[in-house]
């Protein structure tokens, strides 16, 4: 039994049923399928997170974006004055994460691509994009660079889904689509 | 620590019993269940403020129990009482002495000391960081020292239960290899040695880090390094809780593997690959390339998946070919209708092994492919997943057990049996609401770790779908359901302990609480197992329909490379 010694000594002589060969070889195929299923999707699927990234100075990514939102400024949300930048499509858009808040909001257009930097200027945040559901981890130091495709018109929030402490709950921000 | 040890012959097994691992079963385990109340009853609250409609503590309260509640379930419930189970399957299965026993109680108590500093400051307030403390967020210094404290404890205990492998085999108190149980225990031991190296390598720069030693720790080679530890532990846990189920049908259906060459080359796979996988938490993290998160994330080629599904084969078929060796041989499904199904430590280990299969193996696997990441990473989905594993799998089986250890080791009677029938499936039952719904509102998008999904006090408004809200709801009444098993657990436990009836050595010897083996060789070619062979075809058809569908919803979202 499996509480005392095995009662052939020499029990990896022991034969193995056939049954439990064939569900070792199907389970260990299955493996192989799962495994090559990411590498496919590298190369034919349209969702694989970016591999680009690099080190950055909070305060550098800051005055990008602070930069790049004062030069495609168009208007402010009406009941927050947050800024509403809408780039040209193909640009880079620098995306602040901080306590509490996601800055600025950006209008994209639908079916363009843009260059997307992700970075934090204090602790670490969660970018959950809804009800895309899209979730991308955001590190202090780090700039995450990914080319994203809005695939369909209209407005979207972000959620921040990493604990970042008391105000973590209230930390929002707003993504719009457009034709 | 120079007297002779002192021995009795259990009634039951006829194994030789040490008086010092005998206590040391009993302190671990104790103070584990204490965990386990404390620990569950934090959870319950996390449970009731996440439902929208009751939303039960203030948000600072909320994260300061959400943060214990990890802590004390995750570590030192588990940990705990896998000390337990490390000291039971050394020194008692292997008819040995405990090596060092002075030393178990230097772990033991360094443990606990541990495990009380990390609880005084969360709850202090100064360290609401959660069970992961991901830096740049800071503790409180002590919350740092006491997890290095008690995973100091730990490691003492890891190489007294390694020590004493060597007593047995020096002083020759078994003969061959040593049992499939305890050769699980020497996997979960290794791995937990690991464990414990990484946690320091991370753990101590960040507690110099805390008190002003070191300025800097990077966010990510902190998540990179912590994940050897936070993930490896979970695997210290999946190698204990199978040991576990092994034990469980061996003591209460005689069972035996079907092979014991295929179960322990499970195991070994568990040993080379299982603690590789760190990376399923790093899948939406900057700065790791994706060849290595598709290799570390897949355990090379899922080869610890193998392992996991072997043992989903070898156990079920284990207790089907017990079962038939007894004679109930009639039709497909004779052995499963005619199983101990009131017996609870049988229903417990059953309903483990296949909720741990169903629910947290398959999420697992889904949960760490790396593109399919991207729609569930830090959502509802990641903890719907580990309370699958961890409370379904891992806390399910270890009750399951504990209800052989109080007649074996307190040598006391359960009380009131009629109400502990069905201990096990209330909590189940609970604890697989609580899986499912918060699976079901993290495919929603809802995030985990979040006091309030209406975002009242937010400038920005939002609402995720009513459905979510269906779903939280739906967490809170299972997540009362589980609380009601866990308490009937422990009132049965601690009752049973402190007024059950002594289980006198004449009346064990009567009617052993151990089944005398049901087969004497082998199953492999001797037993046909065709209800077996069903069962893992239903569990694969199922992981694999799971697995595509979640392809087919990651099709969906917008495209980004
Ligand atoms: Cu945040």
């Amino acid at each position: 039994m499996a509480i005392s010694p095995p009662e052939r000594r020499l029990w990896w002589k022991e034969p193995i049923g056939r049954a439990e060969v064939i569900w070792i070889a199907v389970a260990f195929v299955w493996g192989l399928v799962m495994f090559s299923a990411m590498i496919y999707w590298h190369i034919v699927g349209e969702q694989n997170l970016s591999n680009e990234a690099y080190r950055v100075d909070p305060e550098v990514f800051a005055a990008r974006a602070e930069e790049l939102a004062d030069k495609y400024k168009v208007r402010e949300d009406e009941v927050t004055g947050y800024p509403i930048v809408h780039p040209p499509p193909g640009s880079d858009i620098y995306l602040i994460a901080r306590l509490w808040e996601w800055w600025p909001i950006f209008e994209l257009e639908e079916g363009q691509n843009y260059r997307l930097h992700l970075s934090s200027l204090d602790w670490q945040h969660g970018f959950s994009l809804q009800p895309e559901n899209i979730n991308i981890q955001v590190h202090p130091n780090y700039d995450l660079v990914l080319t994203v495709t809005p695939s369909e018109a209209g407005e979207y929030s972000i959620v921040c889904n990493e604990f970042c402490g008391i105000g973590h709950h209230i930390m929002v921000g707003k993504l719009l689509v457009v034709e | 620590m120079a007297k002779a040890p002192t021995f009795r012959t259990c009634p039951d097994t006829g194994l030789k019993i040490h008086s010092q691992a005998e206590a040391l079963i009993k302190a671990n385990a104790v103070v584990a269940v204490v965990y386990l109340l404390v620990g569950g009853l934090l959870g319950l609250g996390v449970a009731l403020t996440r439902w929208p409609a009751v939303h039960l503590l203030d948000a600072e309260t909320f994260y300061a129990v959400l943060t214990a509640h990890g802590i004390d379930v995750l570590l030192f419930w588990i940990i705990f009482f896998e000390m337990a189970i490390l000291y039971f399957a050394s020194a008692i299965l292997l008819n040995s002495r405990l090596a060092a026993p002075w030393l178990a109680w230097v772990g033991f108590a360094m443990m606990l000391v541990g495990s009380v500093i990390v609880n005084y400051a969360v709850l202090q307030g100064e360290s609401s960081v959660m069970f992961t403390s991901y830096v740049p967020m800071q503790a409180a210094p002590e919350f740092y020292l006491g997890i290095i404290l008690f995973a100091v404890g730990a490691l003492i205990g890891c190489m007294v239960f390694f020590a004493t492998l060597v007593v047995a085999k020096e002083e020759k108190t078994y003969e061959g290899s040593v049992p499939l149980v305890t050769f699980g225990a020497v996997v979960a031991a290794i791995i937990a040695v690991f464990t414990i190296a990484s946690g320091a390598i991370i753990l101590i720069p960040t507690f110099l880090w805390s008190v002003g030693i070191i300025s800097e720790i990077d966010s990510v080679v902190y998540k990179i390094v912590w994940w050897g530890m936070g993930h490896a532990s979970q695997q210290i846990n999946v190698s204990a809780h199978v040991a576990v189920w092994y034990l469980i049908a061996a003591i209460v259906l005689g069972a035996r593997p079907i092979s014991e060459k295929v179960s322990r080359f499970a195991f070994l796979l568990y040993i080379l690959f299982l603690q590789l996988a760190s990376a399923h938490h790093l899948l939406a993290e900057p700065g790791i390339s994706s060849e290595y998160k598709v290799f570390n994330t897949s355990y090379a080629l899922y080869l610890a998946v193998l392992g996991s599904m072997i043992h989903g084969m070898s156990i079920p078929g284990a207790v089907e070919a017990a079962q038939r060796a007894k004679g109930f041989t009639h039709g497909i499904f004779q052995w499963l209708r005619r199983a101990p199904w009131g017996n609870p430590a049988f229903s417990g280990m059953a309903l483990s092994l296949v909720m741990f299969g169903f629910l947290g193996g398959i999420s697992g696997v889904i949960l760490g492919t790396e593109q399919i990441n991207l729609i569930m990473h830090n959502t509802l989905y990641v903890p719907g997943h580990f309370h699958a594993t961890v409370v379904a799998g891992t806390t399910l089986a270890f009750m399951a057990v504990t209800y052989l250890v109080v007649p074996l080791i307190f040598r006391r009677e359960l009380i009131w049996p009629g109400l502990l029938k069905w201990q096990p499936y209330i909590f189940a039952v609970g604890v697989a609401g609580i899986s499912v719904f918060m699976m079901g509102a993290g495919t929603l998008g809802v995030a985990r770790r979040h006091w309030d999904i209406t975002f009242s006090d937010s400038i920005f408004s939002f609402d995720y779908p009513p459905a979510a809200f269906l779903m939280m709801g739906l967490n809170g009444i299972s997540a009362i359901l589980a609380a009601l098993g866990g308490v009937i657990f422990i009132l049965v436990v601690v009752g049973s302990i402190l007024f059950g009836k002594r289980r006198e050595e004449a009346a064990a010897r009567e009617a052993p609480m151990l089944t005398p083996a049901a087969m004497t060789y082998g199953t492999a070619g001797t037993w046909h197992l065709p209800g077996t062979y069903i069962l893992v075809g239903v569990f694969f058809t199922a992981f694999v329909l799971y697995y595509f569908i979640n392809w087919k919803f990651l099709s969906e979202v917008w495209p980004l490379s």
